[in-house]
């Protein structure tokens, strides 16, 4: 409703990150000599860049609004994504997976998956990772452009279309090289651009403590703030276990101790950490085996600590709208302000003496749930009130929650001119670390596992190297076509994420067979993968949570197999489900099937074929395993901390 | 690769980091501009903060420009090699 105005050092400071970020591309331009310097960064970088540049193309726009929208949702329970998904799945890739990725010397994660299976494992994986990626950019694009056209009156164009071309530039000049040193220039200006933001906050409510006590107090009672219909008990937003122990009614996320552990711990983050290539590749940049193993373990670190900084928001947000004094609220829906002139008009002349009536009268007109007594109070008084009064009541006077804005609203709260710059800097530093993230994934695997494999073979490595910087610009263009597709047709692409979410959820159990099993076949792991996504769909289309799935009951005019809690629960147990058919699947495939592959082939791509690495002669604080261990111990003591 | 990221993370931060304190050494008398972040002049704290973190890396990019065979020279190795953390 009340855009922030930005000052002229608000904009001298984001002018001078882009010209750095540029500055980085072309400074790494002379460095481009062929195809794998542009699309693989020549295996050259240190461990500390590639493991910033590894959680820093995670931490897109989408994570950071999210985060904190789930952290107000949830409350505390949220840092589950974080101490029971993350840090186990990053352990596993650093110790487990990566001696074979990176020692294969594949260049991406499905060439791997053809050097170990074949080719239609690969083609498979390659064609649903590419349009994967294009489309998660060009939704994180669309979500970024709305929030800055909504909150700070940007246009929707020109944030859309200058963000992708500022990408565009120096993912072009310095190839992914470019795109992990701006990423660690962007994790250093996402850390320090938030960290203020959530200390005034944490400031504001009175600290830790008080900002726990009133999180009790909503606990309680969530329907006083609009967030819930139930009770739950005290600690269900500061407790991360305990809530959970209770069972899917005990607990904002709805959500049983299995589907959290089995699901989301082991499948859905094993699978996300251990085989997207978007993170992997960051990894396979290092410049020897040490460097890749050491680049999740160097990532678990900061990642470990950033619910303080995405999550935390999200529940002072909560804690702000529940002291009246402060006179804060979590956004609403951002509604036009036509919608708003249509309905202080319609207090000024409900048409009915009914309050109810007059209630529902403006609450059409405003296209949103209202608080009854608000809006009676408002037709009363309005009489002594100007028209900006009467829309400021009604703002205050809706019901609902816009989660995603919490972060930006918490900046505009407490930030003057020139820390108000570094924050909104701090967002778009995520985003384009997210964008580039996506973009560098999207042109390697197009230009070596779909160009290279079945276009134009045995080309020179010129043609390749020119291949992929057009790529680039064609995946750019194609995010931002699928920006405004977004912005079109909003449920389609909930539909695309949703088919997404199928294709990703089986993804582990190949890898873990196949990594582990020497036995395992190609069309194991080609049927089982389909099996695997079979599953989920039929799982979503059998069972409904809060109105989602159930679609394929529907087509059949039968009642819904189960009824979920919660999508989240539905999404955590549907990705369990697809992992253990896609499991027993390759398994059972893979021994009616004989073998394609020799041990020899298969050297350095299964673990019992592969010699062990041997790190005994190093100092312990650079072994993988003992830094893996280290930091299992630390999460197990959050986790503690926190129950 | 040729560049040391460290340098160009030092320069930015440095800058914004003395933007900062001189808009915030500018703006120290004008209350209700502080009125928002509870009365701290935030932009003066958090810009030295800037400067040292800048600073720092910068030193560190300068130790690491003269150490004659920089870390490139142990690809492959599996050395240990002279990073900041």
């Amino acid at each position: 409703m009340h855009s922030a105005n930005l000052g002229t050092i608000d904009y001298v400071i984001l002018a001078i990150y882009v010209a750095f970020v540029i500055g980085i591309g072309f400074a790494l331009r002379r460095y481009l000599k062929s195809s794998s310097d542009f699309l693989t960064s020549g295996r050259s970088i240190p461990a500390w860049v590639t493991g910033l540049a590894f959680i820093s193309a995670n931490l897109g726009a989408l994570e950071l609004v999210g985060m904190a929208a789930s952290g107000a949702k949830y409350g505390i329970a949220t840092c589950h994504f974080y101490w029971v998904g993350a840090i186990p799945a990053m352990v596993f890739l650093a110790v487990f997976m990566m001696p074979f990725y990176y020692g294969s010397k594949a260049r991406s994660v499905p060439e791997y998956l053809k050097m170990r299976f074949d080719e239609r494992v690969r083609a498979l994986n390659s064609i649903a990772f590419a349009v994967m990626t294009v489309f998660a950019s060009g939704i994180s694009m669309h979500a970024l452009a709305t929030l800055l056209n909504q909150l700070l009156n940007w246009n929707y164009n020109h944030a859309l279309w200058i963000c992708s071309a500022v990408v565009l530039v120096y993912v072009l000049k310095g190839g992914l090289t470019s795109a992990i040193y701006t990423e660690v220039l962007q994790f250093f200006m996402i850390v320090l651009g938030f960290a203020p933001v959530v200390y005034l906050g944490l400031r504001d409510v009175g600290g830790w403590g008080a900002m726990n006590q009133s999180l009790q107090a909503v606990a309680q009672n969530p329907a006083a703030l609009n967030l819930g219909t139930k009770p739950y008990s005290a600690d269900a937003w500061t407790s991360a276990w305990k809530p959970l122990l209770g069972g899917p009614t005990a607990n904002p996320m709805g959500v049983d101790i299995f589907a959290m552990v089995f699901g989301l711990g082991f499948v859905l983050s094993f699978g996300y950490w251990c085989t997207n290539f978007l993170v992997v590749q960051r990894a396979m940049a290092a410049r020897n085996m040490g460097a890749a193993r050491r680049t999740p373990l160097i990532a678990a670190v900061p990642k470990m600590l950033f619910p303080a900084l995405v999550i935390l928001p999200g529940m002072i947000a909560v804690a702000l709208t529940s002291m009246p004094n402060k006179g804060y609220r979590i956004p609403p829906p951002v509604l036009s302000n036509a919608a708003y002139d249509k309905a202080a008009a319609v207090v000024k002349d409900p048409g009915t003496t009914d309050p109810a009536a007059a209630v529902q009268a403006v609450s059409t007109a405003l296209g949103a749930k209202l608080n009854p007594e608000k809006v009676n109070a408002l037709v009363k008084e309005c009489g002594h009130l100007s028209d900006t009064q009467i829309k400021d009541g009604l703002y205050d006077a809706v019901t609902e929650y816009d989660y995603n804005g919490v972060i930006l609203s918490l900046v505009k709260k407490y930030c003057p001119p020139g820390m108000l710059g570094l924050a909104l800097t701090a967002l778009l530093a995520s985003f384009m670390s997210g964008m580039a993230g996506n973009v560098t994934a999207f042109n390697t695997v197009w230009t070596y596992d779909l160009y290279q494999a079945y276009f134009v073979k045995n080309k020179s490595d010129q043609h390749y190297f020119r291949m992929g910087q057009a790529i680039t610009v064609v995946g750019i263009l194609l995010s931002i076509a699928c920006a405004y597709f977004a912005k079109r047709y909003n449920n389609a692409m909930d539909i695309i994420q949703l088919v997404f979410s199928f294709v990703n959820a089986p993804l582990f159990g190949t890898f873990l067979l196949g990594m582990f099993w020497s036995r395992c076949t190609g069309t194991g792991a080609f049927l089982g993968l389909i099996g695997g996504i079979s599953t989920s769909a039929v799982v979503h289309g059998f069972t409904v949570a809060e109105g989602k799935g159930g679609w394929l009951a529907q087509a059949l005019s039968m009642n819904p197999v189960y009824t979920f809690p919660s999508t989240m629960a539905q999404n955590f147990w549907l990705a369990a489900l697809a992992f253990v058919a896609c499991f027993t699947l390759t398994l059972v495939i893979s021994l009616l099937t004989s073998r394609t592959k020799t041990d020899e082939e298969l050297k350095g791509l299964v673990y019992s074929l592969t010699p062990r690495l041997k790190d005994d002669e190093k100092s312990w604080y650079l072994r993988p395993a003992a830094l893996g261990i280290l930091l299992l111990a630390c999460c197990v003591v959050l986790n503690l901390i926190f129950r | 690769m040729g560049l040391d990221i460290r340098w160009p993370i030092g320069l930015m931060f440095s800058l914004l980091g003395a933007m900062l304190v001189i808009y915030g050494l500018a703006t120290s008398a004008n209350a209700e501009l502080y009125q928002r972040s509870l009365d701290i002049n935030v932009n003066l704290y958090w810009g030295l903060l800037l400067l040292v973190f800048g600073g720092s890396m910068l030193a560190m990019a300068w130790r690491g420009s003269r150490q004659p065979n920089g870390p490139e020279a142990q690809k492959g190795t599996g050395n240990p090699e002279a990073t900041p953390r």
